[in-house]
């Protein structure tokens, strides 16, 4: 008996099945519509014109570049290009007006703090944190306590010249090392590291402390420890601390202390970026 | 026997020795289907009459809303309903709705889908028949087609003639009227989306903007394709609710049928002899000729049926010629085919039964939900964005300061100033950086009308207030009366305790 090679015919629909079959269900092979093939077809012909035009296949050392000799690359410059060019056009005039005149205008004002955010993303949230919080030795610069002043010309001095750096403009300090047994005595430096914490209650007064602090630090901390921006010596009598305010640590800051550095950017970004970053930071929380 | 002629039959008699093929009915199988033309004859009848009206009222609807002006005062715009995509508003009549309302859009959507699907498990494919776009806009144009072109007859002969100079001007003539509606529709949609007196200015005088060109460009070469050419295609081949529609029926199901029972066995029927012992199908095949799909629906429940009934028209109508009963076509149930077998009576039509009322409950569902919420929104709105970096920041004296992005959205049409608070916290001081405020317990923002605005908030507490890590707080705005207009919950999070 020979085997029935023709397709199975579905009764109902008079239409072939394929063969294939799920839990009793055939499929059924309905004619694919004419038109239907025409449009597949014409969209491979649609291909090889772009082939053409647009840029297609690799070759072992380049491209088939296409007559419209697009890039992407290109393309991308360009959007680039208009880019800054209208920023300039847009915010063009923050470059000739004050911090107070810019912030008069809301969308000025609103174009340079979102602006600044971005730089801030792009250039200082490597050290000082997206969220601008800083590290132990990084400045947060959300409060309200600034070492080197937190007005608009201050921040913007600071972005600038930046600290410890190599402009000849630089913030610079130094605080000296109150090495032990060669400076002062550890008790001296222990009862030293008690009198400034006693200024926010938190270690313990005695007088070997007050007589050393005025001796050796109230020169440039001041005598409550109201510390002093000119020569960038913190505040000792507040909250914040910038290398922690544990009795070890400010012992070990005092007997050997630690200078952090922020590289100057004013040969590295343009003025209205330098502007937008200060306002920007200004409007972190702490600005003054 | 006598035969009633009624009076729109009386000029053409119908005849009843041609015969129609289905298209899809065919013997053999090849592996790519040509398309049979389809030249659908003219008809006359009830459900005919129902198309006439669907197509007028829902084509006038169309072409006319974005005429109707509405007036909003100064701050919006006057047409009655517009998708303003600028300014990200939708207004219908009195009714305006934000980008963060859009959960009405999808209300609406699932009310719609509901609704389909309970008026498909009633009656069939209604929607199919009378209310899709691409049934009524097919049908406007072959109504042009038989204006210019003649009847089936007529088409089908100037179709299979040469390229004579009438062939060349009826055909031009029909395509222009084509592309003119095609259009219309084009533009009547773009209207939708600009001002419709502005948009029609600026398209006359081609300066109009880009994007109402290609919209313009693109819905006519829509119309024109599918309406002019695609038809039953779209239906069969590209409209997934074809291949679904079974899912919602059963067999009380109420659609357009060929009672199989009553006509069966069909034959052609000499004038004067006898019923008795074979169908009323007299099998002129006027049921294919007339229908836009091109079926033939004594082949039972198809795919491409769209359950418009004017093969029913035409059965009717050659139904009171031969002085049968009318329905031979029509409205029936796969239940009552199965009971009229028993010899047990019809079920009536009824409205309700588990799977209908199913539908309704979803469909009631919806629907209260859409209207109980639409009555409860408010013209103001308020949400609070707690800033995740920093989580918190300490200041000099110690207080604890949170940052908050807060945006209020004044949804009504005059410009607005609300007093914001938050509660939660024994001493808080608000700030709104960047403009100078200074902490204060309270703030005044003030918010341009139909606008949202963002308002950077600084609120600072002392750490000795704080209980625990994190205090739940809420920030409210009063309005100028000093009553509570909306509320938003967040928290304040500080050290850890």
């Amino acid at each position: 008996m020979s085997e029935d090679k023709r397709p199975e015919r579905d009764d109902h629909t008079g239409v072939e099945t394929t063969g294939h079959e799920w839990d009793g269900i055939k499929e059924l092979n309905n004619p694919l519509p004419r038109w239907w093939v025409w449009s597949w077809l014409v969209s491979i012909v649609w291909s090889i014109g772009y082939w053409v035009v647009m840029p297609s296949w690799p070759l072992l050392t380049s491209y088939l570049e296409g007559t419209e000799n697009y890039s992407s690359r290109q393309a991308v410059l360009e959007e680039v290009a208009a880019i800054k060019e209208r920023r300039i056009q847009f915010g063009g005039k923050m470059l000739h007006i004050s911090y107070d005149e810019i912030r008069e205008d809301d969308t000025l004002y609103d174009f340079a703090t979102r602006g600044g955010k971005s730089a801030f993303g792009l250039h200082c949230a490597q050290c000082h944190g997206l969220g601008a919080t800083g590290a132990e030795g990084i400045a947060n610069l959300n409060d309200d306590d600034w070492i080197w002043g937190g007005s608009e010309d201050e921040i913007e001095a600071t972005i600038r010249y930046g600290v410890r750096s190599d402009h000849l403009d630089t913030h610079y300090s130094e605080m000296p090392a109150f090495t032990p047994d060669v400076m002062l005595s550890p008790e001296e430096i222990s009862a030293t590291a008690n009198y400034v914490l006693s200024f926010t209650n938190l270690g313990e007064y005695s007088e070997l402390g007050e007589n050393t602090f005025a001796d050796q630090c109230s020169f440039c901390h001041g005598e409550s420890g109201e510390g002093m921006r000119e020569v960038g010596a913190p505040k000792l009598n507040d909250a914040i601390w910038l290398y922690g305010g544990t009795l070890e640590l400010v012992t070990q800051q005092i007997a050997s202390p630690r200078h952090g550095v922020m590289p100057q950017w004013e040969n590295r970004l343009d003025e209205m970026t330098i502007k937008q970053l200060t306002l920007y930071v200004h409007s972190l929380g702490g600005g003054e | 026997m006598t035969i009633e002629i009624k009076q729109h039959e009386a000029a053409k008699p119908i005849p009843l020795n041609e015969t129609f093929e289905a298209v899809d009915w065919q013997e053999g199988q090849p592996l790519f289907a040509k398309r049979i033309k389809i030249f659908p004859k003219r008809v006359k009848g009830l459900f005919r009459t129902i198309k006439w009206w669907f197509l007028g009222v829902l084509l006038g609807i169309y072409y006319l809303l974005p005429w109707v002006r509405w007036d909003r005062g100064e701050f919006a715009p006057d047409q009655a309903v517009l998708f303003d995509i600028a300014s990200r508003r939708f207004y219908f009549f009195d009714i305006e709705i934000w980008p963060q309302e859009i959960i009405y859009l999808v209300g609406i959507l699932a009310g719609a889908a509901m609704g389909l699907f309970f008026v498909t498990s009633l009656i069939g494919r209604a929607w199919c028949a009378f209310g899709c776009p691409q049934t009524v806009w097919t049908d406007l144009f072959m109504f042009i087609e038989r204006r210019i072109e003649g009847d089936r007859n007529q088409r089908i002969k100037l179709d299979k003639g040469s390229w004579t100079f009438k062939k060349i001007r009826k055909r031009v003539i029909k395509h222009a009227l084509w592309l003119v509606v095609s259009a219309g529709t084009g533009g009547a949609w773009a209207f939708y989306f600009m001002d419709a007196p502005t948009l029609a200015s600026g398209l006359m005088h081609l300066h109009a903007p880009t994007a109402a060109w290609i919209t313009v460009g693109l819905l006519t070469a829509m119309t024109y394709v599918m309406a002019g050419f695609a038809r039953e295609q779209v239906c069969t081949y590209m409209c997934p609710y074809s291949r679904f529609q079974s899912a919602m029926m059963d067999k009380e199901t109420w659609m357009v049928s060929y009672k199989a029972d009553r006509g069966e066995a069909r034959g052609k029927h000499k004038r004067g002899t006898t019923w008795d012992n074979r169908g009323h199908c007299v099998d002129c095949t006027q049921c294919v000729a007339v229908c836009p799909m091109g079926i033939d629906i004594r082949n039972g429940m198809q795919m491409e049926c769209i359950n418009c009934g004017l093969c029913a028209d035409a059965c009717n109508n050659v139904m009171s010629r031969l002085d049968l009963p009318s329905g031979l076509i029509g409205y029936d149930s796969l239940s009552n085919v199965e009971r009229r077998s028993r010899g047990e009576a019809e079920k009536p039509f009824t409205l309700l039964r588990v799977r209908t009322f199913m539908y309704l409950a979803a469909l009631s569902i919806v629907a209260s939900f859409l209207v109980s919420s639409f009555m409860l929104r408010k013209d103001v709105g308020l949400s609070v964005i707690r800033d995740r970096n920093p989580v918190f920041v300490m200041l000099s004296n110690g207080d604890i300061r949170d940052g908050y992005t807060v945006k209020i959205l004044n949804k009504s049409r005059s410009q607005r100033t609300y007093q914001l608070e938050i509660l939660g916290l024994s001493d808080p001081m608000l700030e709104e950086t960047g403009h100078n405020t200074g902490f204060q317990p309270s703030l005044q923002l003030t918010v341009a009308p139909d606008e949202v605005e963002d308002f950077r908030i600084y609120v600072r507490q002392h750490n000795s207030d704080l209980h625990t890590t994190q205090t739940e707080v809420v920030f409210r705005l009063l309005d100028k009366n000093g009553d509570e207009a909306i509320r938003e919950g967040t928290q304040f999070i500080g050290p850890e305790k």
